[in-house]
């Protein structure tokens, strides 16, 4: 009786917050298919009369949503993968290798974790000026290629390899690349993953670097492009949320698909180990 | 013997050599996009640095200035604001939604699925989502606010409310993502704890608050470093929610906020760059004052 109680205590609690969560998200999908009328009706009304498909037909015309769709997927592929092979090979060699001046660089590496990202955004944008790299997607991939962070994080992975490994391949005379390549990498495959999700998440979320180094909306990544949005179109909610939607459906899904890798992802890089 | 010698040593030289290769990426990435931009931001916050041109030597003017700029010290405070009321709230939910989500009970995956997705939203469409929300006439929160029987709140114009709703929004968004990290803190507790505690007949409340929370610690600690560390650099939802020319702009703009004002709209570069160094030190004054701190509060076992 009273497990029964304390079960639906949790229960409530539970559901409440997941309310609270998701609450926002329905109205926007239920805004996005309301008719201007509608969206702004006093005493407010829940549900459209009829389902109003046009504001993404509006949105999707008035805003390159698909090049902003193709640049965000390019940038974010482009910087996982990138990413991942320079953080990698960084962190093999610091894991797994012995040379001068090791825990120097190792110190200094982790030294710059501790400062904020303001601090490097004049001089990296006076630099893409003068690479003549301003408004363009090179500009949104080069600096989030060096990750600290996730040399920490595959460094460690590294370590956990028995060290007889590379040992028995040198024997058998294989390169140092082809024992990072072939034997180390396929065996941090978990915390690769988690790495490639974490910076999936953060390209997609960045907002503050492409407003910066970019200027016309061609070159813009979605996150970036929502927030134009906003500048011109505040009056109709309901094509904003249009937009909103349409931004952030594919993360939602690929969410929902992936959700135990996301979750590991999240947790394995932010719990530290 | 002397041979050996040789070969060990041809062995480590070509070891060494493989590895500065392999670092050798990375390592020029920082040096360029980081190291240098470090050094070279701190260089520009002693000059009078525009959008076009070289810098010119101002010693420490731009701190002079800053000291007396009444719209920094109006930053700095909704700054603090936000962290001083964000961290614990942030922390607070995020330890009691991850211990409801780690109870053994039906339904856990679809509740864990709707208190993940802001956690994977990107923040412009969060900023849009909860400005339409925050609509003073037609917004969904004033519709519930008024049904309970309250007045109807002017949340992104009214100087006095507007710091609350970035915080409502703030917290909302951040608490999804540490749920997730302290949920991954709490199973990594081992059930023996557990059990012991539940065999010398401790209740619920009890296990919560002398088994859970002491092993939890130190994600706890972690979680209230990172919440902190984000909640100081503070920057897209005010930018999205709040319309920039008004006056409640100013009493909502963080930190950060100023600094991309001043960095990228008025092109007055060498006083942002002394912002963002001003910033700098205040976090890395905190997260000290937080790593001395920890010693007292978080239990590593």
């Amino acid at each position: 009786m009273k497990e029964n109680k304390v079960k639906f205590l949790f229960h409530a609690a539970l559901v409440i917050f997941a309310l609270i969560m998701l609450i926002p998200f329905v109205w926007m999908f239920l805004t996005s298919i309301k008719t201007y009328e509608e969206a702004i009706r006093i005493p407010l009304q829940m549900f459209p009369k009829e389902i109003q498909w046009v504001n993404y037909e509006i949105v999707y015309n008035k805003f390159p949503f698909l090049t902003l769709y193709w640049n965000t997927i390019v940038v974010t592929l482009v910087t996982i993968a990138g990413q991942l092979f320079i953080v990698s090979l960084a962190a093999y060699a610091f894991a797994r290798l012995e040379f001068p001046l090791k825990n120097i660089l190792f110190i200094g590496m982790l030294g710059l974790m501790m400062v904020p990202g303001q601090i490097f955004l004049i001089p990296q944008f006076r630099l893409m000026v003068q690479l003549k790299l301003t408004n363009t997607l090179t500009a949104l991939v080069l600096p989030s290629l060096f990750s600290v962070f996730g040399v920490f994080l595959l460094r460690q992975a590294f370590q956990t390899i028995p060290k007889d490994l590379d040992e028995a391949a040198r024997m058998d005379g294989c390169s140092y690349f082809r024992i990072y390549w072939q034997i180390m990498l396929p065996l941090v495959t978990p915390n690769l993953v988690a790495l490639g999700i974490m910076t999936m998440l953060s390209t997609w979320k960045n907002l503050m670097w492409p407003i910066i180094v970019n200027r016309s909306i061609e070159k813009m990544t979605l996150s970036a492009g929502l927030a134009m949005l906003i500048g011109e179109h505040t009056t109709y909610y309901e094509q904003v949320m249009a937009g909103a939607v349409i931004s952030v459906l594919p993360m939602i899904i690929i969410f929902m698909i992936f959700q135990k890798q996301f979750v590991e992802g999240i947790a394995k890089t932010g719990v530290k180990g | 013997m002397s041979t050996n010698k040789l070969k060990f040593s041809r062995r480590k030289v070509k070891e060494a050599g493989a590895a500065y290769l392999f670092i050798a990426p990375m390592v020029i990435g920082l040096l360029i996009f980081y190291f240098f931009a470090f050094i070279q931001n701190i260089y520009f916050s002693f000059n009078k640095v525009g959008a076009f041109g070289p810098p010119t030597f101002v010693g420490w003017s731009n701190y002079i200035r800053l000291f007396n700029d009444p719209l920094f010290w109006t930053a700095l405070k909704n700054t603090l604001f936000y962290t001083v009321l964000g961290v614990p709230l942030v922390v607070g939910f995020s330890v009691v939604i991850a211990w409801l989500l780690n109870q053994k009970i039906k339904g856990q995956t679809l509740y864990r699925t709707a208190i993940f997705l802001p956690a994977i939203t990107m923040p412009a469409a969060i900023g849009l989502l909860w400005r339409w929300l925050m609509n003073y006439q037609y917004g969904l929160l004033n519709y519930i606010i008024v049904k309970l029987g309250g007045q109807p709140i002017a949340w992104l114009s009214d100087p006095n409310t507007v710091k609350w709703a970035i915080l409502i929004v703030l917290v909302w968004s951040m608490v999804s993502y540490q749920v997730i990290i302290m949920l991954a803190g709490l199973q990594g507790i081992s059930k023996i704890y557990y059990e012991a505690a539940e065999i010398d007949g401790a209740n619920k409340m009890q296990i919560f608050f002398k088994v859970t929370l002491p092993l939890l610690s130190p994600t706890i600690f972690f979680v209230t470093i990172m919440s902190m560390i984000n909640i100081l650099q503070i920057f897209d939802f005010i930018f999205l929610m709040i319309q920039r020319n008004t006056v409640a702009y100013q009493y909502s703009m963080s930190l950060v906020s100023y600094f991309y004002e001043i960095a990228f709209t008025q092109n007055i570069r060498g006083y942002a760059s002394a912002i963002s160094v001003v910033l700098f030190l205040i976090i890395l004054a905190i997260t000290a004052v937080q790593f001395v701190a920890q010693k007292y509060w978080v239990n590593y076992d």
